[in-house]
């Protein structure tokens, strides 16, 4: 296990190592759902609710059932398992418990059950070697960065609406350049703090 | 590789998603269960019911045979299946947005697919959809009427009489092992939109009036396919365009080509009821070969005095033997009609006549709130 505090991995993971800006995961909602701030805002907390979930979830079942009985490989498919039960299970308590709170996040939380940037954290904090808190920190931090990268980009796209954009790279196109761009700048935090 | 580990593997993957299963089976059974819901509609308790909640509006609605149109399937991909729900429901999810206008956002209509029966509903459906039905029924006649075109006799079997005003029509089901035998094959229900030719007062039977499309799905499976005995399912009966009963005004009816279909169905409703209003029936069509329903008008004309029958045929071909009328309809109904203004108007055909003939009609004075008229 690193010595790291979970503080510093909380932050690391919203800004230096973001992991959508930084390690491209979760590209696809990211692309998708990000035409309005309000979807995006909407999408953003269910992500930042499910991973931090999973991190506390995952964590135990890898190192407590998994490690001790040797069985590492299956983590792919145990985490993907996981994943699916977990998501189904918290949208319907949040539908039976809370209406404002569904109508905002429930429509969306299918959507995450095949987001890839939660398989990617899972699969991260076990290859670091994370403790628990530090799991929970990296969930966290990582669904906050996500949150914080796709608002971003609708914002940008709404903006966009108005723009004059060259034909050939209106839509997608200019979305995934503004994307890169996006990227790019995060870059500038590359290295500053270290996470491993 | 080791027996010993593949056995544990599929073990521990085994005990896992069993676990994962039980918690949810058992999170069904007690957080998702909403016990039962009453769905209040139109503060009508005839229609109004109770079920248990859990399950979308839609299908809620058409478990009670309450039929909302609806193209996707409840993917709330289409925006069809609109109703207005006063209480119960929230306000219209994210996903609903693209589907709505503002106003009715404000007004609370949602989507009926994306509606999950939580508590209890308060819904305003409009009449009509309340009265539409779907109905199971036998091919008793396929009678062709012209070169192009066939009469569909269909005798209801179950529910074996419908109730429906001269003008509306009906949505024809085309049978889903037609659909997947064709190149390419179709997966998606396909249904076809057709006017009632028979009378009200027949409520056992219904008239559909159908003219092969070229490519048509529908019109081919009907002219090529169906036969006799067959059975088919359609549901109705639809649409605003419907004889209003309630006045006195002299009548203009107009159908061109298969609009002929709901002004046969009013026409003679109205000569059933020995009506004393003046009607002048316009009817537009090709050539000769494809002139129907046309005997029975003449003898019509001869026998009332207050029935006017005027058939013109715009593309006559060589060798027909024809006296009447060969201009465009719109041009017979600009001649014959002085004054439209105390008169009510029916139209029914393709979208370019029927503008050409709310056109006339208004020259003459016909206000637009009478004029009814189905394109398609």
């Amino acid at each position: 296990m690193p010595e790291i505090s979970p503080f510093v991995i909380l932050f690391a993971a919203v800004f230096t190592n973001n992991i959508l800006l930084v390690y491209f995961l979760g590209m696809c909602s990211f692309i998708a759902v990000s035409n309005t701030t309000q979807t995006a805002l909407g999408l953003g907390a269910a992500v930042t609710f499910v991973s931090v979930l999973t991190a506390a979830a995952g964590w135990p079942v890898y190192h407590l059932v998994l490690v001790p009985l040797g069985l590492e490989y299956l983590q792919f498919i145990v985490f993907i398992v996981l994943i699916a039960g977990l998501v189904q299970f918290v949208e319907m308590v949040i539908e039976r418990k809370s209406q404002t709170l569904y109508d905002n996040l429930g429509i969306f939380l299918p959507l995450i059950t095949v987001n890839c940037a939660i398989l990617g954290l899972c699969l991260f904090m076990v290859n670091w070697r994370y403790g628990f808190l530090q799991s929970v920190a990296w969930g966290a931090g990582s669904g906050l960065g996500w949150f914080v990268a796709v608002v971003a980009l609708a914002g940008l796209r709404q903006k966009i609406r108005f723009s004059k954009v060259p034909p050939a790279l209106e839509g997608p196109g200019i979305t995934i350049v503004v994307a890169g761009t996006m990227a790019m700048a995060f870059m500038g935090f590359a290295g500053m703090v270290a996470i491993r | 590789m080791d027996v010993g580990l593949l056995l544990l593997s599929a073990a521990v993957l085994g005990g896992l998603s069993g676990f994962l299963a039980l918690v949810l089976i058992i999170a069904e059974k007690y957080i998702a269960d909403y016990g039962v819901c009453k769905v209040e509609i139109n503060h009508d308790p005839a229609v109004s019911f109770e079920c248990r909640g859990g399950a979308n509006l839609l299908m809620a609605l058409a478990e009670r045979k309450i039929f909302i149109p609806s193209a996707c399937g409840g993917q709330g991909t289409c925006g069809y299946c609109k109703v207005e729900v006063r209480a119960g429901a929230g306000s219209a999810l994210a996903t609903e947005r693209m589907h709505l206008t503002r106003a009715e956002v404000r007004r609370n209509v949602r989507l009926s697919c994306q509606v999950k029966v939580k508590n209890d509903l308060d819904l305003r459906i409009p009449a009509e959809l309340l009265a539409v039905q779907e109905f199971a029924c036998l091919v008793e006649k396929l009678e062709v009427l012209s070169h192009d075109t066939k009469l569909l006799r269909l005798k209801l079997l179950d529910p074996p009489r419908i109730a429906f005003k001269p003008g509306q029509y009906c949505q024809l089901n085309v049978p889903r092992d037609y659909l997947l035998r064709l190149t390419p094959p179709i997966f998606e229900p396909v249904f076809r939109a057709y006017s009632i030719a028979s009378m009200p007062k027949d409520s056992g039977v219904v008239e559909l009036i159908i003219r092969l499309v070229p490519n048509g799905i529908c019109t081919t499976w009907v002219h090529t396919l169906l036969a006799e005995g067959d059975r088919v399912t359609i549901t109705g009966p639809y649409g605003e365009f419907y004889l209003r009963e309630d006045s006195d005004r002299p009548i203009i009816c107009v159908g061109g080509g298969s609009g002929v279909a709901p002004v046969r169905s009013i026409v003679e409703h109205l000569f059933d009821k020995g009506t004393q209003r003046r009607v002048d029936c316009f009817v537009g069509q090709r050539a000769l070969r494809d002139l129907y329903w046309h005997k029975e008008n003449v003898a019509r004309a001869a026998r009332h005095r207050n029935f006017r029958y005027f058939p013109s045929l715009s593309g006559l071909e060589p060798g027909d033997e024809w006296e009447g009328e060969t201009e465009f309809i719109h041009l017979v109904v600009d001649r014959i009609i002085n004054d439209a203004a105390d008169k009510e108007c029916y139209l029914c055909g393709p979208p370019i006549m029927i503008d050409a003939v709310i056109g006339v009609l208004k020259d003459k004075g016909l206000p637009e709130e009478r004029i009814y008229f189905d394109k398609f």
